[in-house]
């Protein structure tokens, strides 16, 4: 096995008296294509604002590509490969899909040294492969909730990630809709990409993933391939209650 | 340098040649009185909207920069007799320090805890001034005027000229940080500063170059006045119009292009002169007021906004 991506050691982050995460490890392979589920409030988002440098977790360890990234703030964890989407998208509204990722790739690599048309030329092969080519030119504000999850997708493509956060890309789309942010998910994933994925849409986790774990207030309660993870006594209980 | 950069500084020589012109011909100097404020209102508000119209970050102590202006040049005169663009030079370096200073400190608040935060600073700075008997503390401080720099024959028209330097030095500076990287930033940290960190954007950085780059020239619009008024007490250099006012024309003007505070203080500056003239001093401020209200309502993109919603209807309309 090759060495980690991530590695998330003893990851604990608590609000006041409530404990969001205790102790989570886990490891994170290169290329690999990892779920997290959980149900509401179990800490998946919690987790991974303290990967992506959001929040600062209370205790435990990040490490990334080689490098420890626990006190980093977040953009230098994106310029160092770390890049997601939000469960509610954050468009900048008052810019083009295109200046949208244009921001990502200015900002987000460091020194690229690209010109304009380049990174142009960059950013637009990017919005052609997630299907949003002919929306650069349209205002952000103006996009349909999926096209939204789409950009987001790809302005975090925009800043070359080593590791693609999604979370919950997914949530209150449709049929053909799911098929489609997935289709853009494994084709990324295709191309190297590591990517976790938050979900509650079981179908697309469980089509997704290579390995799944599941959280239950702010704990891990169980980690394996989907098939083992769906089959666990513990999973059920979390999802319907004991 | 683009075509449009051509014409932008065509336009600076243009407006700097027919400042330097006005001084010469004109005999009145009540027109400069006049004109001095309203230049140095352009410069206020331009300064306002680096850091609150292309940030977000509602600004409420321009009176804190403007009045640190106007007491480090009363501070130079008496200490060093230091001459008129010693004194602009020394305070804009003071304004930009204190950008940082104070950017260090609340910046890391968003929103409408910014806001509150930046009205302290005013009364903070206030306080300072009223117990530094050196300025003249409470009761203020008188000035002489040193002779004047030929070719003006009167010191005012001096002043008049320098601010209409600084205005294009304010508009140029504003005009590069919106069309530069830093404006890319700083407009991702407008829209969502969440979204904009985790795209790489070192967002603190670049507000707190912001607030540098707008301290420094609020403090910089402030040192002539010393000059200008030959007296400064703490209550009229802080005054809480200032803030007011670079908000208001900023809002007026529109936030999102460098114009538009050049024309909300143009729009706004001339309308209070000729109120104070013609029926009194006090009525400019509720016409402001009124004014913003007006705007807010009914076109809340300022004059930009409207202009550009009317050139878009024309575009349609035509074949």
């Amino acid at each position: 096995m090759s060495a980690a991506l991530l590695r998330v050691d003893k990851v604990s982050k608590r609000f006041g008296g409530f404990t969001a995460l205790q102790d989570i490890s886990v490891d994170i392979r290169p290329g690999e294509r990892f779920g997290l589920i959980g149900p509401n409030g179990s800490g998946k988002t919690t987790l991974i604002n303290c990967i992506s440098g959001a929040l600062t977790s209370d205790g435990g360890s990040i490490v990334f590509d080689g490098h420890d990234v626990t006190r980093l703030p977040a953009y230098k964890r994106t310029r160092r490969g770390i890049a997601r989407s939000f469960q509610v998208p954050r468009p900048f509204r008052t810019m083009t899909v295109l200046e949208n990722l244009l921001v990502a790739i200015d900002f987000g690599v460091e020194s690229h040294g690209l010109s304009g048309d380049q990174a142009t030329a960059e950013v637009m092969a990017i919005l052609e492969k997630i299907g949003l080519a002919d929306k650069a030119r349209v205002s952000s504000g103006q996009l349909s909730q999926v096209e939204l999850r789409k950009m987001e997708l790809a302005r975090a493509m925009a800043a070359r990630p080593k590791l693609l956060i999604s979370d919950e890309a997914m949530a209150g789309l449709a049929g053909a809709e799911i098929d489609e942010v997935l289709d853009v998910l494994l084709k990324l994933n295709g191309e190297g990409i590591t990517v976790i994925m938050i979900e509650h849409i079981m179908q697309a986790v469980m089509r997704f993933s290579e390995r799944v774990m599941c959280l239950d207030a702010g704990r891990i309660v169980c980690e394996g391939t989907p098939a083992q993870v769906m089959d666990d006594k513990r999973v059920q209980e979390a999802y319907l209650g004991a | 340098m683009t075509g449009r950069g051509v014409w932008f500084w065509i336009g600076a020589a243009l407006f700097i040649a027919l400042a330097v012109a006005l001084a010469l011909v004109v005999r009145n100097e009540y027109v400069f009185f006049a004109g001095f404020v309203i230049l140095q209102f352009i410069v206020l508000a331009t300064a306002w909207n680096i850091l609150g119209g292309y940030a977000g970050y509602v600004n409420f102590g321009t009176s804190a920069f403007f009045g640190i202006g106007v007491y480090t040049a009363i501070f130079l005169l008496k200490a060093f007799s230091a001459p008129l663009l010693v004194q602009i030079g020394v305070a804009a370096v003071v304004g930009a320090a204190m950008g940082l200073g104070i950017g260090l400190l609340t910046l890391r608040l968003r929103g409408i805890f910014f806001s509150i935060a930046t009205v302290a600073i005013t009364i903070i700075a206030e306080t300072l001034i009223i117990n530094w008997k050196f300025v003249g503390g409470a009761t203020g401080v008188q000035m002489l005027r040193p002779p004047v720099t030929p070719p003006f024959d009167s010191y005012i028209k001096m002043l008049f000229v320098v601010l209409a330097i600084l205005v294009v030095i304010a508009v140029a500076l504003a005009r590069y940080v919106q069309d530069s990287k830093l404006g890319r930033g700083l407009r991702a940290v407008r829209d969502d500063e969440v979204a904009a960190e985790s795209c790489g954007v070192p967002t603190l950085n670049l507000k707190l170059v912001a607030c540098a780059i707008s301290g420094a020239l609020m403090c910089a619009a402030g040192a002539p006045s010393a000059m200008y008024l030959q007296f400064a007490d703490p209550v009229s250099a802080f005054n809480l119009n200032y803030s007011v006012s670079a908000l208001a024309m900023s809002l007026i003007g529109g936030t999102s292009h460098w114009i538009g505070p050049v024309l909300g203080a143009i729009l706004l500056g001339s309308t209070q002169q000729l109120l104070t003239v013609t029926i009194s001093s006090e009525i400019n401020v509720l016409v402001l007021g009124l004014m913003l209200v007006l705007f807010v309502v009914a076109a809340p993109e300022g004059i930009i906004g409207l202009v550009r919603r009317l050139w878009r209807r024309v575009g349609k309309g035509s074949p």
